[in-house]
């Protein structure tokens, strides 16, 4: 390949795609076979970060940023005047394998323009899949695309070859969607994802009949809503989000601060701050929500439509709740456990690894590396020391927010002062 | 009573020669220590330890019928940390598991010992981990995948497995330039080999000499991914250096000057 070419290319394709934010590379199981090249069972590693500290696990790039769209809260949209390119599919090839036997990536995330029509996008995106695992005898991590309106013929053999799907439904609401991308249906993104749910489903069914059933995306299917772009309040986000969790069985949901690319006054001016804080609240609703039992409507629902920025959700849902407090942590279940503010899930299990040998005090709880700092207001142990003081919400919040100087204070005065 | 020194060869299986050692003979009042770090010792006893696979290996397989899997990595990773004195807190370890019926005991996290390997194991599983992570392979003239490493700790021997069941299908080799060690896969097996540089070689330099002409276009093309990845308006420096600590960066590619 001419290397001038491809670098010029790369430039373009990869600063085109940087806003999908979804670089995972774990949940698949496909070894290595036949000594061939990679093995995507482990965990998936961030080679790198970013200098805003994201992680790089995957060469991420649109095959083209030539579209037939004109969606407006994205950079390759049809009116935007900016270079355009495409790779050729062997240029794609060589890029991922030459990067993965470098130990610089886990596997490529390719996505695309839409360029002709939703069905030869997608072709030429299976195409690069197709060749990398048959030609190359690649066995790393691969996520495509899939291009709203494609065939179920084509998803089904993109699931053949791909580790993770993803379509990105990118803003939350219909009525969102009708405003800054006319020309775009939700159906149209929804049918791909019906599809290789289905595929996943029957793959597992045959699974257990066939053993030699090829795999179908054993890495499941995701997806991504921009933030803050079309008005949606984070009751409405997390509905949304918790819809498609359930009706098609997604790995993921990603959330992505929207990043002003436009002078559209249908958007936010360019030069606004990226909604981070907001962002991140969102992923921690997410988390309660499945690693933590919480179901979506104890955290955002018609009394409280939007988070808090200055407290985290799991805390600013004990605070509304604290007829559910103390807890005992040597006989609570870990229901509860999980529940009290400043203790991950970790901290649950050593809390309850660590009481089977001895009844826990204040002591135990700091050995086995318990913050207590914002836990000990909503808990007791074995010590006759705990807050006795009856203290209302407002003042427990107060206490925590006094003595933890949080990682995005600076970005919420910022923030805050837009409405000072 | 005057302490006795078991001083053995810094190999994994010295060292539970010299475990066996302590269990033959009861002793109480001891201390193993590495032949590469022993000093003279005024008030104890030195002995020499010589290793013996068998008895390493009798006191290995006690060990695994007395701890859970957790457990008995956490050992074998604790004791590659190679910190100072490590070995008697692992001893101390040792006699705690084998005093207790119950199979859990890595989870007693109250015990000091037990906390401090379960700590330690950790750290040494992180460097694990960031070594799988920041290898940078390049392409010699005679084709072999070339990385050099300098790990806080000894973690050769815990990645091998992870490279070769990767990388079945190309030459390569990952050198230790702290430890003087570095595994070889030459398309059939690992090896432990031992190499001599040139003396004056740079390891963070890509030199012409050495290296084959596409490495400097991949080198290149990958920088300017990891730039173009980059999104401006969320700059956030702190936690970029907390996922990639500075020492790492001489190592990256993408983290080389223009
Ligand atoms: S179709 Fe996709 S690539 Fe094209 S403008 Fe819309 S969001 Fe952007």
């Amino acid at each position: 390949m001419s290397f001038e070419r491809t670098q010029e290319k790369l430039k373009i394709l990869a600063d085109a795609a940087k806003y999908d934010v979804s670089c995972s590379s774990s949940g698949s199981n496909r070894a290595n076979k036949n000594k061939g090249l990679g093995d995507s069972t482990g965990m998936g590693i961030c080679h790198s970060y970013t200098e805003d500290g994201r992680c790089v696990s995957l060469l991420k790039i649109l095959l083209t940023n030539y579209c037939i769209f004109d969606c407006a809260y994205c950079v390759t949209r049809k009116s935007n005047d900016i270079k355009r390119a495409a790779f050729k599919v062997q240029e794609v090839v060589d890029l991922t394998i030459n990067f993965y036997r470098r130990n610089y990536i886990e596997g490529l995330f390719l996505s695309s323009g839409i360029f002709k029509s939703a069905d030869y996008t997608m072709e030429c995106l299976v195409a690069v899949a197709k060749k990398l695992r048959l030609e190359e005898n690649f066995n790393g991590y691969i996520h495509l695309k899939s291009i709203p309106g494609a065939s179920d013929e084509l998803m089904r053999e993109a699931g053949l070859y791909a580790d993770r799907l993803s379509v990105n439904i990118e803003i939350p609401t219909e009525a969102g969607l009708k405003k800054l991308a006319p020309d775009k249906n939700r159906a149209d993104f929804i049918k791909p994802m019906v599809k290789v749910k289905n595929e996943i489903i029957q793959y597992k069914a045959e699974k257990k009949l066939i053993k030699s059933t090829p795999k179908y995306a054993p890495a499941g299917q995701s997806t991504q809503m921009i933030i803050g772009a079309s008005g949606e309040n984070d009751f409405q986000i997390m509905q949304t989000s918790n819809y498609f969790y359930k009706s098609f069985n997604l790995k993921r949901v990603y959330y992505s601060g929207y990043v002003p690319i436009s002078y559209d006054d249908r958007l936010p001016k360019i030069g606004s701050e990226v909604p981070m804080l907001r962002e991140n609240r969102l992923y921690q609703t997410d988390w309660l929500m499945r690693f933590y039992g919480f179901d979506v409507s104890e955290i955002l629902n018609a009394k409280h439509q939007n988070l808090d920025l200055d407290i985290d959700p799991k805390l600013s849902w004990a605070l509304r709740n604290l007829h559910e407090f103390p807890v005992d942590v040597n006989t609570a279940d870990k229901r509860m456990l999980a529940r009290i503010p400043g203790l991950g899930m970790k901290s649950v299990y050593k809390i309850i690894n660590a009481r089977r040998f001895r009844r826990l005090n204040w002591d135990h709880l700091k050995k086995i590396g318990i913050a207590l700092n914002r836990a000990q207001y909503f808990m007791i142990c074995d010590s006759n020391q705990f807050e006795r003081r009856d203290l209302s919400a407002e003042k427990i919040k107060g206490l925590i927010l006094q003595n933890s100087t949080s990682k995005y204070t600076k970005t919420l005065s910022n923030q805050m002062s837009l409405f000072g | 009573m005057q302490e006795k020194k078991l001083i053995y060869d810094g190999t994994f299986d010295g060292f539970l020669s010299a475990v066996f050692y302590v269990f033959e003979h009861k002793l109480n009042a001891v201390s193993i220590v590495n032949e590469f770090v022993v000093q003279n010792g005024l008030f104890s006893e030195d002995i020499i330890i010589t290793t013996e696979n068998e008895k390493a290996n009798r006191v290995w397989t006690g060990l695994k019928s007395k701890l859970s899997s957790t457990g008995s990595f956490q050992l074998y990773y604790t004791f590659l940390s190679e910190q100072a004195g490590v070995e008697n807190i692992l001893l101390d370890y040792m006699r705690y598991a084998f005093s207790k019926s119950d199979k859990k005991i890595d989870k007693d996290f109250s015990h000091p010992s037990v906390l401090k390997i379960a700590q330690t194991a950790k750290m040494v599983g992180r460097e694990k981990h960031r070594m799988e992570a920041f290898v940078r392979f390049r392409l010699t003239k005679d084709d072999i995948y070339f990385a050099s490493i300098e790990p806080d700790f000894n973690v050769l021997p815990l990645i091998s497995k992870h490279f070769e069941r990767r990388y079945a299908d190309q030459k390569w080799m990952i050198y230790d330039i702290k430890r003087h060690y570095g595994l070889f896969y030459d398309l059939e097996k690992v090896e432990i080999i031992n190499m001599d540089f040139p003396q004056l070689f740079d390891f963070t330099k890509t030199d012409s000499d050495y290296f084959a002409k596409q490495e400097f276009e991949f080198q290149r093309l990958w920088k300017d991914y990891f730039k173009s990845t980059n999104i401006e308006s969320r700059k956030n420096t702190k936690l970029h250096i907390r996922h990639v600590p500075k020492r790492y960066w001489k190592y990256l590619s993408e983290k080389q000057p223009d």
